[in-house]
């Protein structure tokens, strides 16, 4: 992509103007690489006492690893349901936006789920902790008497709701809405062109989906769920409130012993935390952004892939 | 066997604004029908029409019969995949499917029909059809190959050797060649000589030379002013259309003095 | 002259019939072709079908509540299948396979967007059912100072969610216009733009609580722990806001045509000139509502919020000194740690969480006309 040089500013003299203002520009964009650099640096110097801590002053006693391994458990646990939950329903929806509904429906569903997006995540933690766990609770019982057998679901099911699965299940709803805007939006884009060249050759319409829409908005939806992903992984407030901590790693989904997420863990125990304790959760927030650092890397190559070649 | 098509007192409307008006044509086996007229005056509209395509417009019907092999496409019941699949289309603009092989590409439409084909008969079929699109000989070492590398007038080929791989009994082609070079387009005119000795051939061109060229029969609609509905002025013999036309808008028309 | 390349065939031999390039064997590509067009038709289902198939799933799950004691949810489920099936089976024996598979898919889709709007619409309607009922005056004009069980209001969380995310704004904008203009207008492809670029896309990625640890980590080291200040946050939600301000921006700006700045240049316009007074002013409608969303992205963050501002029960409108209440974290603690009564917490609770989502909502539909009304008039 090239900028479009002024003549103005490809000669030796420049006016003060210009230097001033590109001067401003290219500072800005200085400011990003030390903010993140920032970032990094300084969660590193904050964290440091607890990496370098001895094992038996971390909290529980057995060193960093064994402490942050259960929270890193629980949040790629619970991000990895709420994905499987929410992307098939997510495209559901915005293929049913996009080329299912009336027309003079879709632009407001489409307005509607568009908003849902906007709506703050707190918000989905106090609907999880005052009415979906609850409502969740005969779910539960039914698993374990009829799937108990399973490890998910070998219970005792917990007498609240607030669970694992229920805070996956409250991430999962709070992530629809944003995959799902995102592929609506891709599907809506799909050529024309293509979809005419499928109906002409008699498809039905979910033969046309298949051969024009899909391949068109795979690389988009892809996209869309990475971003769902990373929301999910970082979510703080909402895994906070649902979920009664108790326990370790475990994959009994149902019971309330559950591991804390690593966001959920310094929300809950920073009000109280100084010294050693705030170094082992600024060291569990080093963690957390790693791992998004990498799901995000690891998202950009595998669309830039699907896209064959540079982007 | 390709078939005549009978197209009675068709009106074309969307929504309530009438585009076309009460068309009657009889559309002769094994030969090519041209339509041509000015911008706007509804021949592509009337051509999509003949495979129900203007109804992914919301709010387009038609009053009136097309009727095809004892048939009328626009019976109470019939379905629109059905009647394309009866009468295929080739586009303006070339669409390959941009995923698929060129091998897919051609087969794409005739594997929604015949699911368990195998695929010896597949072979053939894309061979057959890639041949009477004139596009074997230069593709048949890369079938593999993604249908969208080809050059336009190649691609143009490609959606041709799609549409007739389908089976169907009419072809109608929509401004097939005016994205394409003149040599591109040389090659596809010479094709459709060459497929109208099993195809009803229905093409919309601008391009006056171009009908006079390969037509048998042509066409010519016109339309009045924007907004009225466009109509089918004259239909004839090629030759007497541009020699000896009835209608002195026809004859404006062709020597052009409008258009 | 067609353009096909001729293979002469060895010379006596004729050319093989069916295979020359100019003559296709018609009688493989009329192999499958049906006899005629009545035989390729098929019957249709009835329109009002998906409306029967529908009240038999009903019928269904309706019965098995009556009956047995299943689990509302469980009937309804078992109400679907059926309908699916009886719907799908139907279609198969009257329309023939794929549209079968089409009704199928068709039946699919619908499901599962009725399952997603449920608990969608469930949260809204929570929030503004349970929202109301504090959603009087004096929670809009009260803080909490002084107050122990009922009464009081938000005020200040108002107030400090306002500040916190105006001064966040005031930092964002400026810096993320021009780090996007420099992006657009000066760095092309250097070094330094990749970087940034990759660098924003990483920012956009980062967990809010982790924003917000980076802000407290930052105030530590310079002036030591146990801060807690206004400011704080709005560093913390800077750093969420930078990243979708740049992209926002250079979006805007990559669509604002060249020759736009090139008749500027011809005209003996300076460059910095040109992009003030002719890219920016053309892309300003989606700068502007792309800040707006922005703001209503950060506006409803708690996480960073909670570990760098922490929480006051009276108002503070002094960003520099003090902790200051906002919207989120209050209603967090209202229902995480309810006092005595609990009703009354949960009550503040939810008439805050309403709020926060008027105050999105409003800022989301106001980008939208934002966006209408700053674009080139056409009329």
């Amino acid at each position: 992509m090239s900028t479009t040089r002024s003549p103005l500013t490809t000669g030796r003299r420049r006016r003060p103007g210009d230097k001033v203002f590109s001067g401003t520009a290219t500072a800005s964009a200085v400011l990003i690489l030390v903010v993140l650099a920032g970032v990094g640096l300084f969660l590193l110097a904050e964290a440091f006492p607890a990496l370098t801590a001895p094992a038996e002053d971390i909290e529980g006693g057995e060193g960093l690893v064994l402490y942050l391994w259960p929270l890193l458990f629980g949040t790629l646990l619970t991000a990895v349901i709420a994905m499987v939950v929410a992307v098939p329903i997510a495209v559901g929806i915005a293929l049913f936006i996009s080329h299912y509904a009336p027309r003079r429906l879709s632009q407001g569903l489409g307005y509607a789920v568009d908003l849902l997006a906007a709506v703050p995540s707190i918000v989905y933690g106090f609907w999880g902790l005052q009415v979906f766990s609850v409502s969740l609770v005969p779910m539960y019982v039914w698993l374990e008497d009829n799937l108990g057998f399973l490890p998910f679901f070998a219970g005792p099911a917990s007498a609240t709701g607030r669970t694992i699965l229920t805070a996956s299940l409250v991430l999962a709803v709070m992530i629809l809405p944003i995959i799902s805007a995102l592929s609506r939006e891709v599907f809506l884009q799909t050529p024309r062109l293509h979809e005419e060249a499928a109906m002409a050759l008699g498809a039905t319409r979910w033969e046309m989906i298949k051969y024009a829409v899909i391949p068109y908005g795979r690389s988009g939806v892809i996209s869309a769920s990475m971003l769902g992903l990373g929301r999910a992984l970082g979510e703080t407030m909402a895994v906070a409130l649902v979920l009664s901590v108790s326990g370790g790693v475990s994959f009994n989904l149902i019971n309330s012993g559950n591991p804390a997420t690593l966001a959920a863990e310094i929300a809950l125990q920073f009000p109280e935390a100084t010294g050693l304790r705030l170094s082992t959760l600024i060291a569990a927030g080093l963690l957390l952004f790693l791992v998004t650092f990498v799901v995000n890397f690891g998202a950009r190559a595998l669309v830039t892939r699907q896209k064959g070649g540079s982007l | 066997m390709s078939r005549q098509i009978d197209v009675s007192d068709l009106d074309i409307y969307y929504g309530s604004f009438l585009a076309v008006e009460k068309v009657t044509m009889e559309i002769r086996p094994r030969s090519i029908t041209a339509l041509i007229g000015p911008s706007g005056c509804g021949k592509s509209t009337f051509l999509r029409s003949l495979n129900r395509m203007h109804e992914v417009i919301p709010g387009a019907r038609v009053e009136g019969k097309v009727v095809l092999d004892g048939q009328d496409l626009y019976g109470s019941g019939v379905d629109p995949v059905a009647v394309r699949r009866s009468v295929g289309m080739v586009f303006q603009n070339p669409n390959p499917f941009p995923t698929m092989s060129i091998y897919d590409n051609v087969l794409a439409g005739m594997r929604l029909n015949n699911k368990r084909m195998k695929k010896s008969e597949a072979d053939d079929v894309v061979e057959q059809a890639l041949r009477g699109a004139n596009l074997w000989k230069e593709v048949n070492d890369r079938l593999g190959r993604p249908g969208a590398g080809l050059s336009g007038g190649q691609q143009q080929r490609l959606c041709i050797a799609r549409a007739i791989a389908v089976q169907p009994q009419v072809l109608l082609m929509d401004e097939p060649c005016s994205a394409l070079d003149p040599i591109s387009t040389l090659a596809i005119e010479d094709l459709m000589g060459k497929l109208k000795e099993e195809y009803t051939i229905v093409i919309v061109t601008h391009n006056m030379q171009q009908a006079s060229r390969v037509s048998d029969r042509t066409g010519f609609f016109n339309i009045e002013g924007t907004g009225k509905p466009g109509k089918l002025v004259e239909m004839d013999a090629t030759d007497t259309i541009f020699s000896n036309p009835s209608v002195k808008a026809t004859e404006d028309y062709v020597s052009g003095r409008f258009g | 002259m067609a353009q096909s390349t001729q293979q002469g065939s060895p010379a006596g031999e004729p050319p093989e019939p069916g295979t020359s390039p100019e003559k296709p064997d018609f009688g493989t590509l009329t192999k499958f072709q049906p006899a005629s067009l009545a035989d390729s038709m098929h019957d249709s289902l009835p329109r009002w079908a998906p409306l029967a198939a529908t009240g038999l799933g009903a019928l269904v799950a309706a019965a098995l509540l009556a009956v047995t004691d299943l689990h509302v949810a469980l009937a309804v489920i078992a109400g679907t299948v059926v309908a699916i099936a009886a719907f799908t089976i139907a279609s198969r024996a009257v329309e023939g396979e794929r549209a079968a598979t089409d009704r199928f898919v068709t039946s699919l889709v619908t499901v599962a967007f009725v399952l997603a709007m449920l608990p969608l619409v469930s949260v809204v309607w929570t929030t503004v059912s349970r929202g109301l009922a504090r959603f009087d005056y004096a929670f809009f004009t009260q803080s909490q100072a002084g107050i122990i069980g009922e009464g009081g209001g938000a005020y200040h969380a108002i107030m400090g969610t306002l500040i916190v995310t105006g001064i966040a704004t005031i930092i964002s904008v400026p810096i993320g216009t021009m780090t996007a203009i420099y992006l657009v207008e000066y760095g092309g492809d250097n070094k330094l733009s990749r970087v940034v670029t990759f660098l924003v896309d990483v920012m956009t990625g980062i967990p809010s609580i982790v924003a917000g640890l980076f802000s407290l980590a930052l105030f530590t080291l310079l002036f030591g722990p146990g801060l807690r200040i206004g400011i704080m946050g709005s560093i913390a939600l800077s750093v969420l806001m930078i990243p979708i301000v740049v992209r926002a921006v250079e979006e805007m700006l990559r669509i604002v045509p060249a020759r736009l700045r090139e008749s500027s240049y011809a005209l003996g316009v300076p460059k910095w000139r040109t992009i003030v007074k002719v890219v920016l002013p053309t892309a300003a409608s989606g700068i502007a509502s792309g800040v707006v969303i922005a703001v209503a992205r950060v506006m409803g963050e708690t996480a960073p919020l909670l570990v760098t501002v922490g929480l006051a029960t009276s108002t503070n409108l002094n960003p520099f000194e003090g902790r200051m209440a906002t919207l989120p974290v209050f209603a967090y603690y209202q229902i995480a740690f309810p006092g005595i009564p609990p009703q009354a917490f949960i009550d503040r609770a939810w008439t805050s969480a309403l709020l926060l989502i008027l105050f999105v909502m409003t800022l989301n539909v106001g980008a939208r006309v934002l966006a209408k009304a700053l674009a080139p008039k056409t009329r």
